[in-house]
């Protein structure tokens, strides 16, 4: 551009910005392909001398393996695809519980924080700075063997409030288990939540109409807790019976057993996480300026509504990116079950590629569904956060 | 910059114990309630950890193993070598604040760190080292205090030559087992040494890759564009120990036949193209924030393109996220451990090799105890003396 | 203010500099200034440069391990015994004993040996790549192994079978008595598939909880999290003598397969193949000529008995043969041992890992060591 004053020298090609733009894009991506071609030589050559050729034929193979926690029927005559599956279901479990429990304990963590009590805000700021700088697999291996191991056997268990026992070999809790109207019962919750959903966009469409603000999530899910209760009292049978965990022998029966594993997995996670979060949610909280607070009761709105319909809404744009990142690690942490011995997928995964020596293609396979996994969560949230956006405006 | 003196509350507000704890500690009925609750738990955790730390712990596992935890396998007879540099970092820090902490009045106290941790249970020979450090550290800030302005760019200098230092000192210099410094091969290399420098070579390393992935992310050429977008979203979606993995069992099958490399160097391959892709995002990030005002005001100077990002954008990006910079080398060093799964001996793997002594089986309080404590100390001291760094360099305050 | 300027901006320098050399990408041509750093670094690389190892064809082996200067030996570091380091950081056990033996009959040197620990996980990728020389890590012998993953076995140097440990006061007697029950076992391992074939087979049913090391699995069962733990009967027995009350446990008397461990090579070397095997026969023969590191001196001084003579390398050049040289089983058993001194000094009376030699004694004491001739 600065040059084109200067018509009478023609700039010798080697020195064109635009022909050298080009020619180095084309050289870079000639010299990424040609790596990537040496890689793939290499590892056929390599295979192909131990006789081994690419091809994900073998997960139709019987695995031979037990696994401990199935979510579907799975024995040792299954096939390696399953046994994925069953990992791959046991990583999203673990993920939703952890998400779960790592927002809410994450939230709480973020309040106390900026409260002003003082014990409060130092055991808040305290147990933020303390979690912060462990690493997560010394703190789970920590969690596991050290905590969940040493609770006592099945025969000293502790009994906690609620039905809640604790032993080295499981967390049993009460659970319901489905009697014969369950099925309706189901019906009868589909229905509630389709009414939910008619109340909700009734509500908003109100709010939007007249512009004033409803409780508009608490009504929803008002409506959906009166029909399932009606529903629970209307049946002629109840539709679920609870179950209470029991001490039968050596081990935990009835109700539902949590595995020491599923347990130091997910609460280990759960407390790391939420250490991150209660960050992310105390900044946010911290970056709506005061003046939105005086400035909303000046005109009138008290503590609960300038909380919800002020600070909320501007803090929660804040908080959506940062609180991704931190479900997706919390996500792609879970694969440190290996450690605590919970057969997530990246464990199972690793056991198959243990048995069969297939490396590369069982690697591949456990990346990509990461990746997948995370790109879905990605996308929901950036839609999500798409949404609170264009409610602001 | 402002000067931060102390303001005083108006007379009004000052306070004395019991309004204070009135105004901070039982405002309200449910303050006093969580009050309650929370000096319970304080009394609860503490009265334990206490009993636990100084009656049941059996502590002698450390002790016995204080070799293996910190060094790994790494031969006594060659430990001067470690020493040697650890004085030099040590040495570099005493220079670094006395020339950049002058007003912090206690910084010179970290230096008496070593000396403090002769007074525990350790030999007669290592004690000797320790306080060697301390006076190495403290010649290091009396030279730094005198001529501080000469020496802040050979000190810079220094610690761009540490690592080469660092690693060419542990490895050793010739294969000979005679010579002066025979090498030392990476599989000795294990305990809090080896995490040590898989975190400083992960940051070294991953610092420039990232830099440059951020530069590609911005870029106008699409090829370019394209791929550091593909490569930043690929790593940031998976898992590191998937990455790890990957480089301890698929890196050998990617190279060409009877070629092998190291499997420590594995690791730290592994471990920087992992860092490099969040690195890079946060340098993106630190990009975004320079107003365009400063590309255009540098074209107008009549700087190229590379001039422009070296000179002006990138010091100034840089500057901006320091904090979070910090924040991700701690995360770093944290993941290191990781490397403990693929069966490299760090100071995770090496506890494990520890707790299967047939002396200390079920000590794993103790040990993990222990190792947390090392990450915790080290971690937070990185953090707290970032945000020291930021308040002198006004990082963040607008 | 200015001086951080300049810190960042020799910093990007620098990590220009080192990308310039690092990545393939058009990096700006490194000015004077940069070229110093570059040579700084270039150090670094050349401490990590690849190292070349032909890890196939006839001879190959032998020729980079005499090159390196040392023999890179693939080991376990959690199963005391047979592969563990010791509170001095030295490596120990039978496994490893076989390591040095193979190192002293290559160099006249049993330290020539780099000990490499290796996760079940990792152990053939390792062997495969050429990582390491020979693996040497209690690993049981199979046909898909001795096929598929690219290795053979050479001759078993520890006879096993897969056992099942309880708590005494549990009553569990048989492994029916296991119904409903949780078993330890370790990942990776034929033992894990064994379990769940033996299982299926009696038709009982059980939940595993699988761990990913020795470790982890023993400290699991130790701390009650299963009814019973599984692995091989060696393992057990020197696990057991490690646990805190070991009159407490009970190693069930079934054995539900056979595990010959032993050491194992690469595909397509056979004269390291014949090395590493001869090694093994070496102890063995040692051990039936009654031959110690103690008295090998004196035997080799006065023996006539044409065999050991041969053996010893004072007749028929049967080191020559193999690549080595002639004294290389004198070596063994001078610097290293017979297998009776190897196995005591790891698994003997006086270790906390004793185990009785059983299968593992010389044939003629109704064992299976058999060591075919030397000539």
């Amino acid at each position: 551009m600065q040059r084109e004053y200067k018509p009478d020298t023609t700039i010798p090609f080697w020195r064109d910005e635009r022909i050298l733009k080009i020619l180095g894009q084309i050289i870079f991506a000639l010299s990424v392909l040609f790596v990537g071609m040496l890689i793939y030589q290499n590892m056929k050559a390599g295979l192909a001398k131990q006789g081994i050729s690419l091809s994900y034929s073998f997960l139709k193979g019987v695995s031979g393996f037990d696994i401990a926690e199935t979510s579907f029927a799975y024995d040792r005559n299954s096939t390696y695809w399953q046994a994925f599956l069953i990992g791959l279901l046991n990583t999203l479990s673990v993920s939703v519980v952890g998400i779960l429990f790592a927002t809410i304990l994450g939230v709480i963590l973020g309040v106390a924080r900026l409260s002003t009590n003082f014990i409060i805000n130092r055991l808040a700021s305290f147990y933020l700075e303390l979690i912060r700088n462990l690493s997560l697999l010394v703190f789970l291996i920590f969690w596991y063997l050290g905590v969940f191991l040493k609770l006592p056997r099945v025969k000293d268990a502790i009994l906690w409030p609620g039905d809640i026992i604790l032993t080295n070999r499981g967390v049993g809790i009460p659970w319901g288990i489905p009697t014969a109207s369950f099925p309706t019962f189901r019906l009868i919750l589909l229905g509630g939540l389709i009414l939910t959903v008619v109340v909700f966009f009734a509500l908003r469409a109100y709010s939007q109409r007249t512009g004033r603000a409803p409780l508009t999530l608490l009504w929803s899910l008002l409506t959906f807790v009166v029909v399932a209760l009606v529903g629970w009292f209307i049946l002629p049978e109840k539709p679920l019976t609870l179950d209470l965990a029991f001490v039968k022998g050596l081990n935990l029966s009835g109700g539902k057993i949590l595995t020491p594993e599923f347990m130091a997995l997910t609460s280990g996670l759960v407390l790391y996480t939420a250490a991150f979060i209660g960050e992310v949610v105390r900044a946010g909280i911290q970056s709506v300026s005061k003046g939105q607070v005086e400035a909303s009761r000046a005109l009138g709105l008290n503590g609960f509504q300038t909380l919800r319909l002020i600070v909320f809404p501007q803090a929660l744009r804040v908080i959506i990116p940062p609180l991704t990142s931190q479900y997706l690690n919390l996500v792609k942490n879970s694969s440190l079950a290996i450690s605590v011995a919970y057969p997530d997928v990246f464990y199972v995964a690793n056991t198959i590629q243990n048995q069969t020596g297939r490396a590369v293609e069982m690697i591949s396979l456990v990346m990509l569904t990461y990746l997948l996994i995370s790109l879905l969560t990605s996308a929901l949230m950036n839609w999500y956060n798409q949404r609170i956006k264009l409610v602001e405006r | 910059m402002a000067i931060n003196e102390p303001v005083l509350p108006p007379i009004t507000e000052r306070s004395n114990i019991l309004s204070w704890m009135r105004k901070n500690l039982f405002g309200s009925w449910y303050d006093a309630l969580l009050t309650i609750l929370g000096a319970w738990i304080v009394y609860w955790a503490l009265s334990g950890l206490l009993r636990w730390v100084f009656v049941t712990a059996e502590w002698e596992v450390i002790v016995v193993n204080m070799r293996l935890l910190m060094i790994g396998q790494y031969p006594l007879e060659q430990a001067w070598r470690l020493w040697l540099w650890l004085g030099l970092l040590v040495f570099l820090s005493g220079n670094s604040l006395a020339i950049w902490a002058r007003q912090s009045k206690y910084a010179v106290l970290l230096l008496l760190a070593p000396a403090l941790l002769s007074l525990f249970q350790v030999g007669a020979g290592q004690r000797g080292w320790l306080i060697g450090l301390t006076v190495t550290g403290l010649v290091g800030w009396g030279i730094g205090r005198i001529k501080p302005e000469v020496l802040k760019r050979s000190v810079i200098a220094g610690w761009v030559i540490s690592l080469p230092v660092i690693i060419l000192l542990t490895r050793g210099l010739s294969e000979s087992e005679t010579s002066f410094m025979p090498e030392v091969r990476t599989n000795l290399w294990g305990g809090l040494l080896l995490t040590f420098l898989l975190t400083v070579v992960g940051i070294m390393f991953s610092f420039p890759i990232g830099v440059l992935l951020a530069l590609g992310r911005r870029s106008e050429l699409p090829i370019i564009r394209w791929f550091s977008v593909g490569y930043i979203e690929l790593v940031r979606g998976v898992p590191l120990i998937s990455i790890l993995f990957m480089a301890q069992l698929m890196l050998p099958l990617f190279l060409p036949d009877g070629w092998t490399v190291d499997r420590v160097i594995r690791a730290m391959v592994g471990i920087t193209l992992f860092s490099a892709a969040y690195l890079a995002e946060n340098v993106r990030g630190g990009l975004q924030a320079i107003p365009k005002g400063q590309f255009e005001a540098a074209e107008a100077l009549g700087l190229s393109g590379a001039q422009t990002m070296i000179f002006i954008i990138l010091p100034q990006a840089l500057r901006l996220i320091i904090p979070i910079l910090v924040g991700q080398f701690i995360g770093v060093f944290k993941d290191t451990s990781l490397v403990a799964i693929v069966g490299l001996l760090d100071l995770v793997g090496i506890a494990r090799t520890v707790l299967a002594q047939p002396a200390f089986l079920g000590l794993q309080r103790e040990v993990y105890v222990f190792i947390s404590l090392i990450f915790w100390v080290l971690s937070y001291g990185m953090s707290y003396l970032s945000q020291r760094l930021e308040e002198r360099l006004g990082v963040g305050i607008r | 203010m200015r001086k951080t300027y300049t810190i960042l901006s020799l910093l990007v320098l620098f990590a220009l500099a080192l990308a310039a050399c690092g990545t393939a990408a058009p990096a700006p041509a490194p000015s004077g200034e940069t070229v110093t750093v570059k040579e700084t670094v270039v150090v670094e690389v050349t401490s990590s440069a690849p190292v070349v190892v032909a890890p196939t064809g006839y001879g190959v082996t032998l020729k980079t391990v005499m090159e390196r200067g040392n023999l890179i030996c693939g080991v376990n570091s959690q199963v005391p015994g047979f592969g563990f380091v010791d509170a001095n950081g030295n490596f120990a056990g039978i496994d490893v004993d076989y390591c040095r033996a193979l190192a002293a009959a290559i160099f006249g040197d049993p330290t020539k040996v780099e000990f490499r620990p290796v996760t079940a996980a990792e152990r053939f990728t390792a062997l495969q790549s050429g990582e390491i020389d020979i693996l040497s890590r209690n690993t049981t012998w199979s046909l898909v192994r001795d096929t598929e993953l690219g290795g053979n076995f050479v001759h078993t140097t520890f006879y096993d079978g897969q056992g099942m440990m309880v708590p005494k006061d549990s009553g569990i007697k048989t492994l029916q008595d296991l119904e409903g029950g949780t078993i330890c076992v370790q990942t990776g391992t034929t033992t894990e598939l064994n379990l769940a074939d033996v299982m299926a087979s009696l038709n009982v049913t059980y939940t595993p909880a699988v761990f990913e090391d020795a470790d982890s699995t023993f400290a699991a069962y130790s701390e009650g999290r299963c009814d019973a733990v599984t692995t091989d009967k060696s393992g057990l027995v020197s696990r057991r003598s490690v646990l805190a009350d070991p009159a407490a446990h009970e190693i069930l008397d079934v054995t539900m397969s056979k595990e010959p461990l032993g050491p194992m090579v690469r595909h397509g070397d056979d004269q390291w193949f014949d090395i590493a095997q001869w090694t093994v026969f070496t102890l063995f023969s040692g051990e039936e000529f009654g031959i110690t590191s103690a008295n090998v001196d004196d035997i080799r001084a006065n023996a006539t008995a044409p065999e050991v003579r041969r053996m010893l390398g004072l007749e028929g050049d049967l080191g020559l043969k193999l690549g080595l040289t002639n004294d290389w089983a004198y070596n063994i058993i001078k610097l290293v041992g017979n297998y009776e001194e190897v196995y005591n000094r790891n698994l003997g009376p006086d270790t906390p890992t004793y185990i009785p030699r059983g299968y593992n004694s010389l044939y003629t004491d109704g064992g299976l060591l058999y060591s075919p001739p030397f000539r």
